[in-house]
């Protein structure tokens, strides 16, 4: 069945009907190529979603203030919420068993200059825990400690692009900076996988923020980390019991959604990872179904090329073709150009893939991928069926007479 | 060679049936060359497909060259078909894609003859019927003599018992016709036995013996003084 002779055979045939070889072999290289892209977008797809949110921890919350729009408790509606120092002494004290770290955050746009160069950044004025948050990686110096709180000290973190703005190649450690018309003294630089926008912020204690902003006790945000070992029915029950807490503290009706508003990292990581397999799996469905296009494509190409071959087999036949022969050869045949074509249409698709890189970050698909044992499955899987689909019609063609196939005009 | 015996085949039509042969007896003998003629619808061809096993008598016996040919599954079929006959059509039925010298070759392939011996038979052959300058040309370079001088060699590469010809000249006209039999009588001279199907009269006085069906009997079967093709080929 394997031998030279057949294999002779069966390439004159291929080379000799270069249409139908053509037709049968870009639909099957086609249909792998498409399963391909579109398999490693949906890929790419998770990746992007996974980018979003891997820069930061997911074990946080965010709570921002707003304005009410309910009356509560002889309270008017349109009241603005502030939190100050006391809500985070009070969060900290009430939820222990949930609550891993606490920082207030008060985020400023200052101009910051050292010498003659000068720029515009944020500067975060936050506590030591923030930068568990943040997941800061530290390059040079230190972080700000609980010693910068309570002395209030003028000591700043900055960002690596911002040390590179404006010290260029040079050390930035122990020079003084201006922020905002104050002095501070760098006493750290960091980098962060959030990219160019968080790498040019500045982290200053908040308590100097307070002292300047005319000695306040006020503060933007919270950012609470709870414990990762209570889960996530854990984290889902402690934003529950914060939210009524801090509403309870404030005056807010439990009905208003504008007074306060709960950040939950894990929650929207979880839905949008949620949405994100959701994607993929719709892609996945999307490309199996190419790969259903591609096998009814071939079978349909089989049954032409029967069909077109009927005569031919039958004067084989007459010759003394057996019907195993007549079944072998047409298999062969398209075995061959299918796991050929398949291949090929993998590979293209895999270089595509390879290619794209980062091209397609602005659509959500970040280096988009497929797994090789993936990709050589459904190459496989297509070549199963392409010969399942040839065979039918070969054994029929095999078993009619010779003497109707050699009618067949 | 061919012993056939109370041969009976009749085709379904629907409800009723067909009765196309109806018991038919004869014999030939190695070296003849034997017409049968009878007009459409005979039994002719029906008769022929049976001897080529092509088809199968419903009741009866046929033996070819001491086998009893029944009972055959389609690969013993294909089997003794390529051992025992070669086929001329009237359709020629060479595959367009091949050269003359791999039509020709086609029926060693199915015996596992290896490539070069077949390539060597297929352009002795070719050469017998006068075609070897054109080997490597496909049948639609050729004409509808050459293509069937073509499958004439295709018949005979195998080297089988006998060889049947199908209203071989029935695609051809009449100067063609009479050169394809002066090579059939040629053939025939080297002592192969050969049996075509034609309704031409003059092509049946081109043979040694001619069985004459009509409505599934044979009428007549008579010897008859062969005329020679060659006294009208220049």
């Amino acid at each position: 069945m394997f031998s030279r002779d057949n294999w002779k055979e069966i390439f004159e045939t291929i080379q000799k009907n270069k249409l139908r070889t053509f037709l049968s072999g870009f639909t099957v290289a086609l249909g792998i190529l498409i399963f391909v892209v579109l398999f490693g977008f949906g890929n790419g797809l998770i990746n992007t979603f996974d980018d979003f949110f891997s820069d930061d921890a997911t074990n946080v919350f965010m709570v921002f203030t707003g304005r009410t729009t309910m009356p509560y408790k002889g309270y008017k509606a349109n009241r603005t919420i502030e939190f100050d120092n006391s809500d985070i002494q009070d969060i900290e004290k009430n939820f222990p068993l949930f609550l891993e770290y606490i920082s207030p955050r008060i985020i400023r746009q200052d101009t910051v200059a050292y010498k003659n160069e000068s720029n515009s950044y944020s500067t975060w004025a936050v506590g030591p825990s923030h930068q568990f948050s943040q997941m800061t990686i530290m390059m040079k110096g230190r972080y700000l400690n609980v010693m910068d709180i309570e002395n209030k000290t003028k000591n700043a973190v900055i960002g690596r692009l911002v040390e590179q703005d404006l010290f260029g190649a040079k050390n930035s450690i122990g020079k003084y900076i201006d922020v905002g018309g104050s002095s501070y003294k760098v006493i750290g630089v960091f980098q962060d996988d959030g990219g160019d926008r968080e790498e040019r912020n500045i982290f200053i204690p908040y308590t100097t923020q307070q002292l300047i902003e005319k000695n306040t006790d006020k503060v933007d945000a919270m950012v609470i980390g709870f414990k990762p070992s209570i889960g996530y029915a854990g984290a889902m029950a402690f934003e529950k019991s914060l939210d009524k807490f801090i509403r309870e503290k404030k005056y807010i009706n439990p009905q208003d959604q504008n007074g306060i508003f709960i950040r939950n990292v894990a929650d929207q990581l979880k839905q949008n990872q949620q949405f994100a397999r959701v994607l993929q799996i719709i892609v996945a469905f999307v490309a199996f179904g190419t790969i259903i296009a591609g096998i009814i494509g071939i079978s349909n190409i089989m049954v032409f090329v029967v069909k077109e071959r009927t005569k031919e087999l039958g004067i084989r036949k007459a010759l003394g073709a057996t019907p195993k022969t007549v079944i072998s050869t047409i298999l062969l045949e398209s075995v061959f150009i299918t796991t050929i074509s398949g291949f090929v249409g993998m590979l293209i698709g895999i270089a595509i893939l390879g290619s794209m890189g980062e091209k397609l970050e602005d659509f959500f698909i970040t280096n988009p991928y497929i797994d090789l044992p993936m990709a050589i499955f459904a190459t496989i899987v297509l070549i199963i069926f392409g010969a399942i689909a040839g065979y039918v019609p070969a054994r029929r063609a095999a078993n009619i007479k010779p003497i109707v196939a050699l009618r067949d005009e | 060679m061919i012993e056939i015996k109370e041969l009976h085949k009749s085709y379904k039509m629907g409800a009723n049936s067909l009765h196309v042969l109806k018991g038919l007896n004869f014999s030939i003998k190695e070296g003849e060359l034997v017409a049968i003629m009878g007009s459409s619808g005979s039994g002719k061809s029906t008769l022929l497909n049976i001897l080529g096993m092509l088809d199968e008598a419903d009741t009866g016996d046929y033996t070819l060259d001491g086998v009893p040919i029944k009972n055959l599954n389609e690969t013993k079929a294909a089997k003794y078909r390529n051992k025992f006959l070669g086929f001329i059509f009237q359709s020629f039925n060479l595959i367009n894609y091949k050269s003359a010298m791999e039509n020709v070759a086609l029926p060693l392939y199915y015996q596992k003859v290896p490539r070069k011996q077949r390539e060597e038979k297929a352009l002795k052959y070719l050469t017998q019927v006068g075609l070897k300058e054109w080997a490597e040309h496909l049948p639609n370079e050729l004409s509808g003599g050459q293509k069937q001088r073509v499958a004439i060699a295709r018949a005979m590469a195998a080297e089988p018992k006998v060889l049947l010809a199908d209203e071989p000249t029935g695609a051809l006209d009449s100067k063609t016709s009479y050169e394809v039999m002066d090579l059939i009588q040629n053939i025939n001279d080297q002592g192969n036995t050969i049996l075509v199907v034609t309704h031409e009269e003059d092509i049946a006085q081109m043979c040694k013996r001619i069985v004459h069906l009509k409505d599934g009997v044979i009428v007549e079967d008579k010897k008859v003084e062969q005329v020679r093709a060659a006294q009208y080929v220049q």
